[in-house]
């Protein structure tokens, strides 16, 4: 939609932030709402940072790449952990056409609970690069979001990059997810990451911010469910599905998890 | 551009995500190309790219949602389709845009032929938008069709004909005769380019534009409205509040007898009654200053207390909505928020509820549904020679012209109304929410204004489906007759009583007259709340109360242990059988012709073949439920329709028709009507239509009247030419004029059978067989009507499934946008198989039957049954998606939940 209040863009490395701003990514979120308390867009395009990189500890994907970039990547037959990529960007609740514009960043700092990015992010313990005019910060991003639509971003704040840390790219991951629709947004999203001497369950879209369970080893299904239960998250109620259904659902995707980890 | 042919499909050159090209762009100073020419308009940092498009006159793109949820407004830039509504347009500055209008050129005509030949459209709004999601796809669309097609919306055709032309099958050839045949639509070439001019896809010179403040609270008294600070911005024209509008009640529902709705809405009131009521109106230069405006316009409220749902609005010593309301205004009682009370008796329920053992009584529940018409409610207005002139995007322009005559005491000479082509309607549009509060502000400043909702006031502040709460108790005897039907009913009108007594009085009276029975009762309200109105909406009641009478008669048959179908059968109304009228007075409506037990017996031949299997799993269990409705084919109260047919020198005839088209495809079956009565070519029919300069009167577009009610005024008109160019000289220019009134009438049935299979530990639902059998009597248009029924099956099955819209603690509609309102998308649904049965309706123009409505009602019973049956419990309440089904599997326990070993 337009949206009347913006009286300018400006290319974001060029601009300071100041109250009234927004960081504009793809744009898709930031026009399809009425934006009556924001006056100026910085545009991080210009910024230019390449969505993709290799660095030393892992790869560093940048807050620009788009969902539909992440999709494209190459895969690397020794990180198969990467193959939650596709499944976290086909989970993507947008057509093609709003995936071959939205950010990565956009995703994460949106925090909803339906959020693809923050379901891989937080599911391979990515790290969150968070930057402003006068400090950079690392953030896990298990713990990026802090509630549905809140997270830890001050407001001068963005987020620069995630980096994927090499240590668990090799790990054994399983993926499931649910919906109301068959293409619908996720209900529930269960993540779940096997190496030697850890296991991994990061529950994502059934709760306000994600939520992980560690374990020495590859649990039994009543040894999850246990923790799951003593843990009395709060689950999300809303129309993507009720909190009562996200949570018998959550249950039953761990197990269906933990027999593929464990398989 | 550079293209790729090898249809339908084609890529593009530079997709979007192209960091450099994007860096070029946006650094240098190239200009926009819009399709092919250099574009010398710079857009504004606060447009969207769709907004800056249709600025530029590119009216092909649509405005659907806002949100980047529909589709409607795709474009390819750089070669990549984007959902322009959500596309920053400064971000196009040097892009390479193309839109419906410069497909062609770029390779994409045959993806259009194919549409074109599938007529893979109806009202055509969504259709630009479609065709370009189409031709971005690559090949990873490609090969994944169903998941590409994800958030690009069509409601009206259930998707099966757009799956026709994205692989190349034709719906249509080139016919002979025009009856009976696939004759195509006349204006498909121009929606698949395009061209086709929806309400306000015209450029009027220094148009102005509305937005509307709308209440935030649920009930209160407006003690003031400020609008200087709004009157402050430059660009705002005028606000117009309470003490501007005059003040004279009416109803938003458009009907023929303006007494079936109760008079008690205002242009503006001084008093609020739901959030989202209008409050006042604000005209500036654009729409983005007029919006921007409306933050600024202070309402001071006193606050009155609120009843959020039909209990707390009918508890004795509730606050009364409309108690300043005078007797004769057509409410039921205003003292106790009754907008309507009906009951009817025929002979005594008592007596065979006590005796019989086979009783069933059950409690219903259905709840509000939007009909998301992608064109959203709209209209632009002007003066023109003092008259004013308003185009808008309605099903009843007739009607709406002589509500701004009442409202504004005005002759009918003094207003034309206009209604082009209409993008999609449903019920939305038999209701005046856009005009009367436009023609103010006409009338007032004397110059051009618009109005477009936005697609949240679409969910927010239009009208809804009415919720609906009924209790429905059904016994029979040993033999399987049915001994009583008893029904008692609520709905929930919200603030306002459009259409509350016909919904009411169609939907529990013909639910109950479909099965003879000695003995029936019924006890129904529409109850005022603080709440959005509801008003009509496809089905007209007659889907909520069918479901509940339809699953409670489907749970007797299996308590006596007869074949669900054939119980029915038994019980149903026969031809020639005559009606006794629970609740008015003597009844035009006959069983003049029945194929129902023809439509019982495909179903259940359609679904004695093979089923595909239920997904793996051991989890899934598989059911088969049918249901059975009938639709009376014309609404009571004497529609009237208006047409006239002129012979003219050139041998062609001009057809002039009063009823609107909005995808429902009467204008086609008009031209064919006439072209096999004047024996001339369906080519030779130039149709013109819902303007009232062209004709009297004609109630308009609703209640499935377009072909049997209008197409009967077309026939007599066309026989009556053929009579009179027969006496005159050849060559002759004559023109004759023909009304009906759609009496006496008949009903139609449509029998639907679902096989389907459940998760029991998801509460997933697929559907593995979707047939519907239809008495349509003498299909005119056999593709058309099949798309008829293709539609109203996949928008039924969205009420059944998905759709769920509630009034939230504080009044406020939920939710308000489509990523939370779920209608069926692309890839939702397996398609529906259509059967036709033979009959012909002595009522019906050449022996033909409404079929807009009809197909949607025995849907969400007969999804219910196939559950029932493949599960053992009945679910009464929709919609039925997974989360709501697993609790009603598997009990709302807050506890510990099924042991993990079940999964």
């Amino acid at each position: 939609m337009d949206l009347p209040g913006i009286k300018e863009v400006m290319a974001a490395p060029s601009a300071t932030w100041r109250p009234g701003d927004a960081w504009l990514g793809g744009g898709t979120w930031l026009f399809s709402r009425p934006q009556p308390d924001i006056d100026r867009l910085l545009d991080l395009h210009h910024f230019g940072w390449p969505p993709c990189e290799r660095v030393a500890d892992g790869i560093s994907i940048a807050a620009t790449c788009t969902i539909g970039e992440l999709l494209e990547l190459p895969e690397v037959r020794e990180w198969s952990a990467l193959s939650l990529m596709r499944h976290c960007c086909e989970a993507f609740s947008g057509s093609f056409k709003i995936r071959n514009l939205a950010t990565v960043g956009g995703n994460l700092a949106l925090s909803l609970p339906i959020g693809p990015m923050i379901s891989l992010f937080s599911g391979l313990d990515g790290v969150c690069v968070i930057e402003s005019a006068a400090r950079s910060r690392a953030v896990p991003a298990s713990e990026f979001v802090t509630g549905i639509g809140t997270n830890v971003l001050e407001p001068d704040e963005l987020v620069r990059s995630v980096l994927l840390p090499t240590s668990v790219l090799r790990d054994r991951v399983a993926f499931r997810r649910i919906s109301l629709t068959r293409h619908g947004p996720s209900a529930v999203v269960v993540v779940g990451r096997s190496a030697p001497g850890g296991c991994t369950l990061t529950v994502t879209a059934a709760t306000p911010c994600p939520r992980q369970l560690t374990f020495p080893d590859v649990p039994s299904a009543h040894e999850a469910i246990a923790r799951l239960e003593h843990g009395a998250w709060s689950y999300v109620g809303d129309f993507h599905g009720s909190d009562l259904w996200r949570r018998h659902m959550t249950r039953k995707l761990v197990v269906d998890v933990l027999e593929e980890l464990s398989g | 551009m550079e293209l790729r042919r090898g249809l339908p499909w084609f890529r593009l050159v530079a997709p979007p995500h192209d960091t450099k090209a994007r860096c070029r762009r946006t650094r240098g100073t190239l200009r926009m190309r819009i399709n092919g020419t250099a574009c010398d308009a710079v857009p504004r940092a606060s447009q969207c790219l769709r907004g800056f498009l249709r600025e530029q006159g590119w009216h092909g793109v649509k405005t659907g949602c806002d949100t980047g949820e529909c589709g409607s407004c795709t474009v390819l830039v750089d070669g990549a389709a984007v959902n322009s509504c959500v596309f920053p347009a400064v971000r196009a500055l040097s892009g390479d845009i193309v839109t419906i209008e410069g497909l062609s050129d770029v390779g994409g005509r045959g993806l259009q032929d194919a549409f074109l030949r599938a007529q893979a459209f109806q009202c055509g709004f969504c259709t630009p938008g479609v065709i370009m999601t189409a031709a971005g796809f690559g090949p990873a669309e490609r090969a994944d069709v169903d998941a590409a097609m994800k958030a690009t919306l069509c409601r009206c055709t259930g998707y099966a004909s757009i799956r026709d032309a994205l692989d190349g099958r034709a719906r249509w050839a080139p016919a002979t005769s025009p009856v009976g045949a696939d004759v195509p639509s006349a204006d498909g070439p121009a929606i698949v380019t395009g061209a086709a001019r929806f309400t306000l896809d015209i450029e009027v010179a220094d148009v102005l534009h509305m937005k509307l403040v709308r209440s935030t609270v649920p009930h209160a008294r407006v003690l003031g409205v400020d609008a200087s600070r709004a009157l402050s911005v430059p660009g705002v024209v005028a606000v117009f509040t309470h003490e501007d509008a005059p003040d004279v009640l009416y109803s938003s529902a458009r009907h023929q007898k303006t007494s079936t709705d109760p008079a008690d809405t205002r242009v503006l009131d001084r008093v609020v009654r739901h959030v989202g009521q209008r409050v006042a109106a604000v005209v500036a230069t654009t729409a983005a200053i007029a919006e921007q405006a409306c933050r600024l316009v202070d309402v001071s409220y006193e606050m009155l207390p609120a009843v959020l749902d039909v209990d707390a609005a009918r508890r004795p010593g509730a606050p009364a909505l409309h108690a300043d309301k005078a007797d004769d205004h057509g409410i039921a009682d205003a003292g106790r928020n009754v907008a309507v009370d009906i009951r009817g008796d025929i002979g005594n329920v008592d007596a065979p509820l006590a005796a019989s053992d086979h009783v069933v009584e059950l409690t219903f529940d259905v709840p509000r549904a939007q009909h998301v018409h992608l064109e959203p409610h709209c209209t632009i207005g002007w003066l023109e020679g003092g008259r004013l002139v308003v185009r808008t995007s309605s099903q009843t322009p007739f009607l709406t012209r002589d509500a701004l005559c009442r409202i504004f005491s005005l002759d009918r000479c003094d207003v034309r109304v206009i209604a082009d082509r209409i993008g999609g309607a449903f019920g939305g549009k038999q209701e005046m929410l856009t005009e009367d509060v436009l023609a103010l502000a006409v009338l007032q400043l004397g110059r051009p204004v618009q109005l477009e909702f936005t697609r949240a006031e679409e969910f927010s502040a239009a009208t809804t489906r009415h919720a609906m709460r009924c209790t429905v108790t059904v016994a029979a005897d040993s033999d399987a007759d049915l001994t009583a039907m008893r029904l008692t009913g609520t709905m929930d009108t919200g603030a306002y009583g459009n259409h509350a007594g016909g919904v009411l009085y169609r939907g529990c009276r013909e639910a109950l007259n479909l099965y003879r029975c000695p003995n029936k009762s019924i006890r129904a309200q529409a109850v005022y709340t603080n709440t959005t109105p509801a008003g009509a909406f496809r089905g007209y009641g007659l889907a909520q109360f069918i479901f509940a009478v339809d699953c409670a008669i489907d749970e007797l048959s299996r308590k006596l242990g007869v074949h669900p179908l054939e119980f029915r059968l038994r019980n149903a109304v026969a031809e020639h059988d005559q009606f006794t009228s629970l609740v008015a007075g003597p009844s035009d409506v006959t069983v003049a012709s029945s194929a129902l037990p023809d439509c019982v017996d495909l179903v259940r031949r359609a679904l004695a073949e093979p089923s595909p299997p239920p997904p793996e799993g051991e989890q899934w269990c598989v059911g088969t439920g049918y249901a059975v409705s009938m639709l009376e084919t014309a609404p009571p109260g004497r529609h009237r329709a208006s047409v006239r047919i002129t012979s003219e020198a050139d041998r062609r005839f001009t057809l002039d028709v009063g009823t609107a088209e909005f995808g429902n495809g009467t204008s086609t079956v008009h031209r064919q009507i006439a072209a096999g009565e004047l024996g001339c070519s369906i080519e030779d029919i130039v149709l013109r239509r819902s303007d009232t300069v062209l004709l009297e009167h004609d109630t308009g577009a609703f209640g499935s009247t377009g072909t049997v009610v209008a197409g009967m005024a077309t026939l007599r008109a066309a026989r009556k030419l053929v009579a009179a160019m027969a006496a005159a000289a050849p060559g002759a220019v004559l023109a004759v004029e023909e009304s009906t009134e759609g009496s006496p009438r008949s009903v139609s049935f449509v029998v639907h059978g679902f096989r389907v299979a459940v998760n029991i530990a998801t509460g997933q639902l697929e559907v593995l067989r979707n047939v519907q059998a239809v008495d349509a009597g003498t299909v005119i248009n056999p593709m058309q009507c099949r798309g008829q029924v293709e539609g109203a099956v996949v928008q039924a099955l969205g009420a059944a499934m998905t759709e769920y819209l509630w009034s939230d603690e504080n009044g406020q509609m939920q939710p308000t946008t489509l990523g939370g309102y779920r209608v069926p998308a692309f890839g939702d649904l397996p398609p529906v198989e259509v059967c036709f049965a033979t009959s012909h309706d002595p009522t019906g123009p050449l022996g033909a039957k409404s079929m807009g409505e009809a197909p949607l009602n025995p849907v969400a019973p007969a999804l219910a049954n196939a559950v029932r049956d493949a599960t053992g419990v009945r679910v009464t309440a929709l919609p039925l998606s997974a989360d709501r089904l697993y609790e009603a599997l598997n009990g709302r326990v807050d506890g510990a939940g099924p042991d993990p070993a079940i999964y």
